[in-house]
């Protein structure tokens, strides 16, 4: 994607905190001092390794959490401002989630009819009966499934099935924006495959703008456009997936991209891969500077000539 | 080389309200001292029934129907509980998935490394702990001393996996089965055990079995690679053969549908779902699901084909009568680069069959008649043309 200005910005996080446990000893900085923007109908990629404040980034973005300091703007509306149930209902419409694990997202308890109607009952986007029901049946088959699926319940369906209505419910009530927190780590390759060219497919129908959140690294750079990469609570790179990849400035980023197995056994016996030690503090600020146009390093404002030099190299 | 472990026709079964669930359908190879196997494939497909069949782990309503499972010449379905006993965790040892759960949370971890030594070895308690303490060194947990008297949840998961390793080490065994022994923990910390493991393997000469779903890990791991599609082996080989010149159907759509960092467009999905093995399909399990199927597929199983000395394909696609496929581009680019290595590379019409029960196969469909062998459909009747 290229940096176009003109591009609506749909989603914008501007130094979003969230502590746990404030003020005890125990105090967690899950996320500390991140900012980042989604444009409309881009996938905006959030990697890092488990415990690095991902999930509770967007968790956080969908209020999920009240974030102990920072803005969230989502199409120019202040999220953790919205007041009355009005508002409320109408943020939620537009932003959806999908979830990491499709055995437990899933009411066991309630048809898949019922699971997927739920949202376009609550919002009242259908006039009658049928009306839902025609409106479930459509989005069964968007996803991939049978209109006759309707009247089961979750646990007659596999893995790869029960992710499918779990994105057909995200997507019942017409999201401008889904959040996907890890939505194909639980399945099996074949089927994680699947999945993925399905949000693809429904983002290219429906213009949807999609947070993908994941460990995964080569999916990620497979599905997004632009790529943040976390380390302990801060994004310590920026920029579009490709360059993430191909000219990697952060050590952190070199080092998680020299961690990746690749499906080639002559690449395996020659890769090496390199640890990363964070560097004591000199006192000096740290941030996310613009190194390149679009591509965003955490570092002091020493470093930037030499991060220069080296995107240069590539 | 003579093989430390022979798997011959193993067949197993699970009785279930629903009926019998036959989740391994007559699988055979052997390992070899101081080789990595990894046997890929999908959840469900017998990978994990394969290897917990071999410590003898399954759970009671399982049967093995037929079979030989032969450790050191002496096979292992025959062996009582007890003689059992004294070859699990002694002379193979097992590496579970969840480093959270194999590791007893009300234990101090010393008294847990140090309990298959005491319970394997003629040494005293003394000796046991000592060789714990070491054994937690050499899996590169520092200050093991102090560590020894520290629970589990005390320890990071990467480091109770290494604690797990620790455990399965002590007693030298002959096979090591690890059973997706990285897949709960993040890529650097994966990238940690994984350069453990192969440190450990040099040093102390064990066969390893390993069982994942990630080619990724398979290819920095393994000396030979079996892709397991719904309880049967469909392709065996070393690591180069089954990466760079897979001919199974069913590996070209593994291999495809992981992106690689060049990956653009749409990626390759494998349709539908794996087949349920409570009536497992007639002819090729994998046909369904295969843009190649032929229409002797959904009559007969495919033999294994042999390709080389070490490389075994079970696909009707290798009889010299089948039509000629392309596969999907990125695995004709795979193929392309090891034919240029490997330029006295036996053409793939020479195509003899294996053994065993593959003979009797020859005998009965052997003869096919080339229009049997067509790129037609059975059931929908419309003439297959490879799409991808």
């Amino acid at each position: 994607m290229s940096q176009d200005t003109n591009r609506k910005k749909l989603l914008e996080v501007k130094n979003l905190k969230q502590y746990f446990n404030v003020g005890s000893k125990n105090e967690v900085k899950a996320i500390d001092d991140v900012s980042f923007d989604i444009y409309e109908g881009e996938t905006f990629g959030l990697v890092g390794e488990s415990g690095c404040g991902k999930t509770t980034t967007g968790r956080t973005i969908i209020r999920l959490y009240d974030p102990t300091d920072g803005e969230i703007y989502f199409d120019g509306t202040k999220v953790h401002s919205l007041h009355g149930r009005k508002d409320q209902l109408d943020f939620r419409k537009n932003m959806q989630m999908i979830f990491q694990d499709p055995y437990a997202s899933l009411n066991p308890r309630m048809k898949v009819r019922d699971i997927i109607a739920e949202g376009i009952e609550i919002h009242k986007l259908a006039n009658s009966e049928e009306e839902v029901t025609a409106r479930v049946e459509e989005l069964l088959e968007l996803v991939g499934l049978n209109k006759d699926h309707s009247s089961r319940y979750p646990h007659e369906f596999s893995g790869g099935q029960r992710q499918r209505i779990g994105i057909a419910r995200a997507l019942a009530v017409d999201p401008k924006m889904i959040i996907a927190d890890e939505p194909i780590s639980a399945l099996d390759v074949s089927i994680q495959a699947q999945v993925v060219n399905l949000l693809m497919e429904l983002q290219k129908k429906q213009k949807l703008t999609f947070l993908f959140i994941a460990h995964d690294l080569s999916m990620v750079k497979y599905i997004s456009d632009r790529i943040g990469v976390m380390y302990f609570g801060k994004i310590v790179e920026l920029a579009p997936a490709d360059d993430v990849y191909n000219k990697p400035l952060h050590p952190y980023t070199e080092s998680l991209l020299s961690a990746i197995p690749l499906p080639d056994p002559d690449y395996e016996r020659n890769r090496t891969r390199f640890a990363y030690t964070p560097r004591p503090s000199n006192g000096e600020e740290e941030k996310l500077r613009e190194i390149a146009p679009g591509h965003f390093v955490y570092c002091r404002e020493s470093d930037v000539p030499g991060l220069q030099e080296k995107l240069a190299k590539y | 080389m003579e093989n430390i472990l022979e798997v011959k026709d193993l067949n197993i079964s699970f009785d279930t309200y629903a009926g019998q669930v036959h989740a391994i359908r007559g699988v055979n190879f052997d390992l070899k001292p101081g080789e990595t196997l990894a046997i890929v494939g999908e959840s469900g497909s017998g990978k994990s029934v394969t290897s917990r069949s071999i410590m003898r782990l399954l759970a009671n309503n399982a049967n093995v129907d037929s079979g030989e499972i032969l450790f050191k010449g002496e096979d292992l379905i025959k062996k009582s509980e007890k003689q059992m006993q004294k070859i699990r965790g002694s002379e193979i040892a097992m590496i579970f998935q969840d480093p959270m759960t194999s590791l007893n949370p009300t234990q101090k971890i010393g008294k847990q490394i140090a309990e298959p030594i005491l319970k394997h070895q003629d040494v005293s308690k003394e000796e046991a702990f000592k060789k714990a303490e070491e054994l937690l060194g050499l899996v590169g947990i520092p200050n093991p001393a102090k560590r020894m008297n520290q629970y589990p949840h005390q320890f990071s998961g990467g480091q109770r996996q290494r604690i797990v390793i620790a455990i399965a080490l002590g007693c030298n065994p002959d096979i090591l089965i690890a059973d997706e022994p990285t897949t709960a923990l993040d890529v650097t910390i994966q990238a940690q055990i994984l350069e453990l493991m192969k440190e450990l393997q040099q040093k102390i000469k064990t066969s390893i079995i390993f069982i994942t779903h990630d080619l990724g890990v398979v290819a920095n791991v393994a000396d030979r690679v079996a892709v397991m599609y719904a309880g049967k082996f469909v392709e065996v080989g070393t690591v180069d053969e089954i990466f760079y010149n897979p001919q199974h159907p069913y590996t070209w759509g593994l291999l495809s549908s992981m992106p690689t960092l060049e990956t653009s467009g749409s990626l390759y999905a494998i349709p539908g779902t794996p087949p349920d093995l409570l009536n497992p399909p007639k002819g090729d399990a994998f046909a369904p699901r295969s843009e190649y199927a032929l229409k002797v597929d959904t009559m007969y199983e495919p033999p294994l084909f042999k390709l080389s000395d070490t490389h075994f394909a079970a696909t009707w696609l290798l009889h010299p009568d089948a039509p000629k496929v392309t596969p999907p581009a990125g695995i004709v680019a795979r193929q392309n680069g090891f034919r240029a290595k490997q330029v006295d590379l036996a053409p793939s019409s020479d195509l003899t069959k294996l053994s065993g029960q593959d003979v009797e196969i020859d005998q009965e469909q052997g003869n096919l008649s080339v229009d049997e062998i067509t790129t037609e459909r059975d059931s929908k009747g419309e003439v297959n043309e490879p799409r991808y």
